[in-house]
């Protein structure tokens, strides 16, 4: 934390409370800040720096340090909204200050042009909330340029042929090849393919305050030691404390967006780590809560204008549930790979980014890398091939054979939208607070399942083509566990139809925002956080250029 | 989820099943447990145990060195696993004590059973006593009357087993066996930053080139 933080009073009203300090709310607390505003970021975590960040895989993994908490906050699952959903843990998302950005992957892809009107070039799909976006790849680019400048991703402009256009290269060049990457790009180039570095939110060069990336191996589920990986807390949280004007607010778990007789929001109650309820007034409201907590908190602040959840006549807040489709295959090589080293994933391809529907008898696209993320007792436990034993010799031999030389192709894709997978609030479990608990319902498109199934097969071509002495794949079956959470509060033209419109402002409470994956119309292809983060800077835009106009408040 | 139900078994499956009830207590008694097995592993002579009597660490030694066995490289018992599931039974895994006090118990039954002339698992040379684990391992083709100290719980042999794994591959710099005796076996390199190239596959890499720019290089 830094001595420049201001320390507002609850009763002080702020220009903007943000609630959340992920990918979206960290960029845009920067944003506003960095444009005059005075700005107060509740986030429900704790405040923790690098120094808290370990490579102790029980502690960070096991007790869920860096995540939500299964015994706080507990949830539900069922698949249709016909049956009642039984305790089971569903999602997984950061609850520390920068979110899931200190623990992701850091995979920086953009979305294509495609992505955007993907709707009307194929047409309605039945039984799915399948549409175009309000904006296009157009509107965005400049915004994803922000995020590689601004925020720090690495890669190599120009690399893949289905790259969209951009207006600026790469702020500094691709981290280095794994040997995963390098296995990779030589057998898919011998089916014809095109893999290509891999952009990552993750630092190849030093920056003020932050190292290069020092190849630990602990990454994806570990906060970075060195500030290399490009998570909120590293980047925009830190720009945001500089200006003097930010406040964050850890250990503040907000529950209740309150608004005055003229349905304008008023400010966010929140419970305090001794759980005192505490109300910051602010003139307007974002929020950036993710997924999952965004839909929660507006069904949470229902009241007698809003009966079934703020900003929620249209009665999708939560709906439209996306979580990405998507498919993994291990191989196992005759050299040691020693693919424990470095970040997880350095080759990536897009050659089945966009497919026709016709000719593969299914919709939707994706993409395959090539990666190793697993730690060493994870891997133990599920690394090794099926049917391998479990204890004795052959056993230890195996693990010790198997763990420097082996590799995963992972295959990420498309979700279609339907209106019956969403987050809602489950009518009997509540969290520690004793608040309803979040209830997940999900049951992919049986067209995501055909296209994992699809991405799949072309992964093993690659094992195949270079010439893996073992190889297999994890079963495709219907998701059960949220890690993306997309598209539940999402962005549209009609207010019948959509939650927030093109401005991230919702269409009912004129000083609501809300941005994060909820905004996501479609789901892309499988890396959303880089979106979420250009989302967030040009939400930015928007909201400051409103503000100015005093568009808000009028 | 396809990607995250794979993705926990995969990533998490150590979180959710493997370690969750053993860790989700108190992290300062692990990495006591830790140091308590590295200088009990390194002086085995003055060792005091906390739980187990002298015996039955005799027995949980024998048991944990078939799960990870000592051949041309260490195993369990290099690791001092014994000695780490000792001094966890007294303080964070207190709920796991009546599994291995009853588990050990059925152990010796069952040695008895299947070899009249043994009381004791240690007593059983190598091969007698993989017989009887495969006895108790629900999985293995022999497996048989799976010990169930209460329902829903985990079976005793499973969970040494789980435990074992923990006690052998932990980050030896965060809690783990000191000597990392694990990470040696599985050829992880202790370091906290690494430079490339990392394998064999990247060693003679030349950077990343567009598509057929290396054959005309050669042409």
């Amino acid at each position: 934390m830094t001595p420049e933080q201001p320390k507002y009073k609850t009763s002080e009203e702020v220009d903007f409370v943000v609630v959340g300090s992920g990918a979206a709310g960290g960029i845009i607390a920067k944003e506003l800040s960095e444009n005059g505003f005075r700005v107060v970021v509740l986030e429900q975590g704790p405040y923790l720096t690098e120094a808290d960040f370990t490579h102790n895989e029980i502690k960070i993994l096991n007790e869920d340090l860096l995540t939500n908490h299964p015994k706080l906050q507990p949830n539900t699952f069922r698949k249709t909204p016909a049956e009642t959903a039984k305790p089971q843990r569903a999602l997984v998302y950061g609850r520390l200050v920068g979110g899931t950005s200190v623990h992701f992957t850091a995979n920086f892809w953009r979305l294509h042009e495609i992505d955007f009107v993907e709707r009307s070039k194929l047409g309605p799909i039945a039984g799915t909330g399948f549409t175009d976006w309000p904006i296009t790849y157009a509107d965005l680019e400049p915004y994803y340029t922000k995020v590689e400048w601004e925020i720090g991703v690495s890669g190599l402009a120009g690399a893949s042929p289905f790259d969209p256009p951009r207006s600026k290269p790469y702020p500094m060049p691709p981290l280095p090849t794994k040997a995963s990457g390098v296995i990779f790009e030589q057998a898919a180039r011998k089916l014809g393919w095109n893999p290509f570095p891999a952009p990552m939110a993750i630092l190849s060069q030093p920056r003020p305050g932050r190292s290069a990336c020092i190849n630990c191996g602990f990454c994806l589920g570990f906060g970075c030691e060195v500030g290399a990986k490009s998570s909120s807390l590293a980047s925009a949280i830190r720009m945001a404390e500089k200006t003097g004007r930010c406040e964050i607010r850890p250990n503040s778990y907000v529950h209740r967006i309150e608004l005055d007789a003229n349905g304008r929001a008023t400010g966010a109650a929140y419970f305090d780590a001794q759980r005192n309820v505490h109300l910051q007034k602010a003139k307007a409201v974002v929020i950036s809560a993710n997924g999952a907590e965004t839909p929660r908190l507006l069904l949470l602040s229902a009241n007698k204008q809003f009966p079934n959840g703020l900003a929620n006549s249209s009665g999708l807040v939560g709906k439209y549930l996306m979580l990405n489709s998507g498919a993994i295959s291990v191989g196992v090589f005759e050299e040691p790979l020693n693919d424990y080293k470095g970040f997880a994933v350095s080759r990536i391809l897009h050659d089945f980014y966009e497919m026709n529907p016709q000719k593969v008898g299914f919709y939707g696209g994706g993409g395959i890398d090539a990666r190793f993320d697993v730690t060493p007792i994870g891997f133990a436990a599920g690394g090794l091939p099926p049917g391998s034993p479990t204890w004795g010799k052959e056993f230890k031999h195996t693990l010790a054979h198997n763990y420097t030389r082996t590799m995963e192709l992972m295959s990420h894709g498309t979700s279609l939208s339907m209106e019956s997978n969403s987050f809602s609030l489950d009518p009997e479990l509540k969290d520690a607070w004793g608040l309803p608990a979040l209830r997940m319902t999900y049951k992919d498109h049986p067209d995501d399942l055909k296209l994992a199934t699809y991405l799949n097969a072309r992964a093993l071509e690659i094992l195949d083509a270079a010439g893996a002495k073992n190889k297999w794949s994890f079963p495709i079956e219907e998701q059960q566990f949220a890690v993306h959470l997309l598209g539940t509060c999402r962005m549209g033209n009609d207010p019948k139809t959509s939650v927030i419109n093109a401005d991230h402002r919702t269409h009912e409470v004129k000083n609501l925002f809300l941005c994060d994956g909820s905004s996501l119309v479609t789901s892309g292809r499988g890396q959303p956080t880089m979106t979420i983060e250009a989302l967030a800077f040009r939400a930015a835009d928007r909201i400051r250029g409103l503000a100015k106009r005093g568009e808000i408040n009028a | 989820m396809t990607i995250a139900n794979t993705r926990r078994d995969f990533l998490l499956r150590s979180c959710s099943s493997l370690t969750a009830v053993w860790f989700s207590a108190h992290w300062p008694a692990l990495l006591s447990a830790a140091s308590h097995a590295r200088n009990a592993a390194q002086s085995p002579a003055s060792t005091k145990l906390a739980f187990f009597t002298p015996d039955q660490a005799q027995e949980i030694d024998a048991i944990t060195s078939r799960i990870i066995p000592t051949d041309q490289t260490p195993g369990a018992h290099e690791a001092g696993v014994v000695y780490f599931i000792d001094s966890a039974l007294t303080t964070f895994a207190l709920d796991d004590q009546k599994t291995y006090r009853e588990g050990l118990l059925e152990m010796q039954a069952r040695t008895h059973e299947l070899f009249a002339a043994l009381d004791k698992f240690s007593a059983a040379t190598p091969e007698q006593q993989d017989e009887i684990l495969h006895s108790f391992d629900e999985q293995s083709a022999g497996g048989r009357r799976p010990y169930r100290p209460r329902a829903a719980a985990r079976s005793f042999f499973d969970t040494v087993r789980q435990h074992t794994i923990v006690a052998f591959l932990l980050d030896p710099d965060a809690g783990g066996d000191p000597n990392g005796v694990g990470w040696k076996v599985i050829g992880r390199e202790r370091e906290h930053m690494f430079q490339p190239p990392f394998g064999y596959y990247d060693k003679n890499y030349p950077g990343w080139q567009p598509p057929g720019s290396s054959d005309k290089a050669k042409t």
